[in-house]
């Protein structure tokens, strides 16, 4: 067992370093760079903290739905295939619902502010992640 | 992807360097004319831009130069900066808001690759275009102006630039579909958007019209008046006019607007009433929403593309921050294809 502070913490203060203190004290292109470094390790963080569980659920589901078992990585890419060779489409039960799901929890990750996923949560009634300032 | 097209004697690498060079240009676009203040306004992967200041004895005129990386690096699929200056031009004649082409680098003038255009005041960040108070005139009818301005450009005459290349709907989606499979990382979201485009193609337009291709907010300069130039030329070819039309209502465009279809300002019948009043081809509404399921598609194997040059090239932080904004056009072409 690995001591603490978590991967996720460290990260979470190196973003928070590279946001408040060197974007702010420097200027031009680095304070910019900068800025897009701590949203990268923000997106990591995030990474760190969502993806385990939310892969586990992926995998779940392509197995119900293809009904077979592998890696995730193989199951997608079986997935990709029987879509491509229209064997699975909108209409195969779980199918539209399994793409939502997968896409949800990447956005969660990757673009928890983007404008779409926010309103397709709201659409949703879901709880939007509050907005990052 | 870049190559090193021209000797290693072209190479230009510093700013020093390019002063000189610039200097020597300006003495024949004035006479007795310097340049001043030289500064680089982008670090683009693709084009470097430079304003510098052009001094004929008490007068100043703001310049661009837009050269490719350190002169020498010609992007593959880009159309090449000369080709792109004489678009320039073609466009200025047929009424599109252009800046003024004042020089193309010649290999004398040992810049490399390049020219030098007049500076347009404005803003072209797309962001500060859906949202800056100042703007907020011009939003009224950005969209219809926007929809005029393509009409123009689509009289330009595609058969002065044999050099384009020729993509018919059918080709481009093939294009695009090839560059996915070789990314050899599974995105069902992206199998369905091509089994859809697939199947809904457009057939081969009647004419083949002198197409843009990137035609969005971001790549236009706007000032309260509206639109004031329209940059970014390089990847221009000839193809389907109703591509232009639909790149600009893409998602991702629209800086967190979602209810404004067009660039974020504004909405589709604005747009395609612009261009069929300003002698555009009647807009066919079913082959619009082609195009921006299509435009988002485009996107997304773009950026997820941006892993690979990640992990070759351009190692940057920018470069892998794209790279994870392709779940951004999966869930666009979900809401597209899958409410």
């Amino acid at each position: 067992m690995q001591d603490q502070p978590t991967p996720s913490e460290v990260i979470g203060a190196v973003a928070l370093f590279l946001k408040t203190v060197v974007a702010a004290e420097t200027t031009g292109a680095t304070s910019f760079q900068a800025r897009v470094a701590a949203n990268a390790l923000e997106m990591m963080r995030r990474q760190l903290d969502l993806a385990p569980a939310e892969d586990d659920a992926e995998l779940a589901r392509l197995r119900a739905l293809l009904g077979e078992d592998g890696t995730l990585a193989e199951l997608n890419q079986r997935l990709a295939d029987q879509i491509a060779a229209g064997v699975l489409d909108l209409t195969t039960p779980g199918f539209k619902d399994h793409l939502w799901a997968t896409t949800l929890a990447k956005l969660a990750v990757d673009q928890p502010t983007y404008a779409a996923y926010r309103a397709t949560l709201a659409e949703r009634g879901a709880n939007a992640p509050p907005k990052e300032t | 992807m870049t190559t090193d097209a021209a000797k290693a004697s072209d190479k230009v690498e510093t700013a020093v360097d390019l002063t000189v060079g610039l200097n020597a240009v300006a003495g024949r676009l004035a006479p007795g004319g310097t340049i001043k203040d030289l500064r680089r306004l982008t670090a683009g992967a693709t084009q470097e831009v430079w304003r510098f200041e052009l001094v004929e004895g008490a007068k100043e005129t703001p310049l661009i130069l837009r050269r490719a990386p350190g002169g020498t690096r010609v992007s593959e699929t880009a159309i090449g900066l000369e080709v792109e200056a004489q678009l320039l031009e073609a466009a200025g004649k047929k009424g599109v808001p252009v800046p003024d082409v004042r020089h193309v680098l010649t290999p004398e003038d040992g810049l490399g690759h390049g020219f030098i255009m007049s500076f347009v005041e404005g803003e072209t960040l797309g962001g500060r275009i859906v949202r800056a108070e100042a703007l907020a005139p011009a939003r009224e009818f950005l969209a219809r102006q926007c929809g005029e301005v393509l009409a123009r450009l689509h009289t330009m005459d595609a058969g002065a630039f044999p050099m384009l290349r020729r993509l018919t709907p059918a080709e481009l989606v093939a294009q695009y579909h090839a560059a996915y499979r070789a990314s050899n990382w599974p995105r069902p979201v992206f199998d369905l958007a091509f089994r859809w485009l697939e199947a809904h193609c457009p057939p081969d337009p009647k004419e083949m019209k002198l197409v843009h291709g990137d035609f969005r907010n971001g790549n236009l300069m706007i000032g309260p008046d509206g639109v004031r130039a329209v940059l970014d030329w390089e990847i221009a070819h000839v193809g389907d006019p109703m591509e232009d039309l639909g790149w600009i209502c893409t998602n991702a465009w629209r800086f967190g607007r979602v209810d404004l279809p067009v660039g974020g300002f504004g909405q589709r019948e604005d747009l395609w009433a612009g261009y069929e009043t300003a002698g555009g081809a009647p807009v066919q509404r079913d082959h619009a929403h082609w195009w921006e399921v299509y435009g988002s598609m485009r996107w997304g194997v773009m950026c997820s593309g941006m892993a690979a040059a990640f992990r070759g090239a351009d190692p940057s932080v920018e470069r892998a921050v794209i790279a994870l904004r392709t779940s951004e056009n999966e869930i666009d072409l979900l809401r597209l294809l899958a409410a």
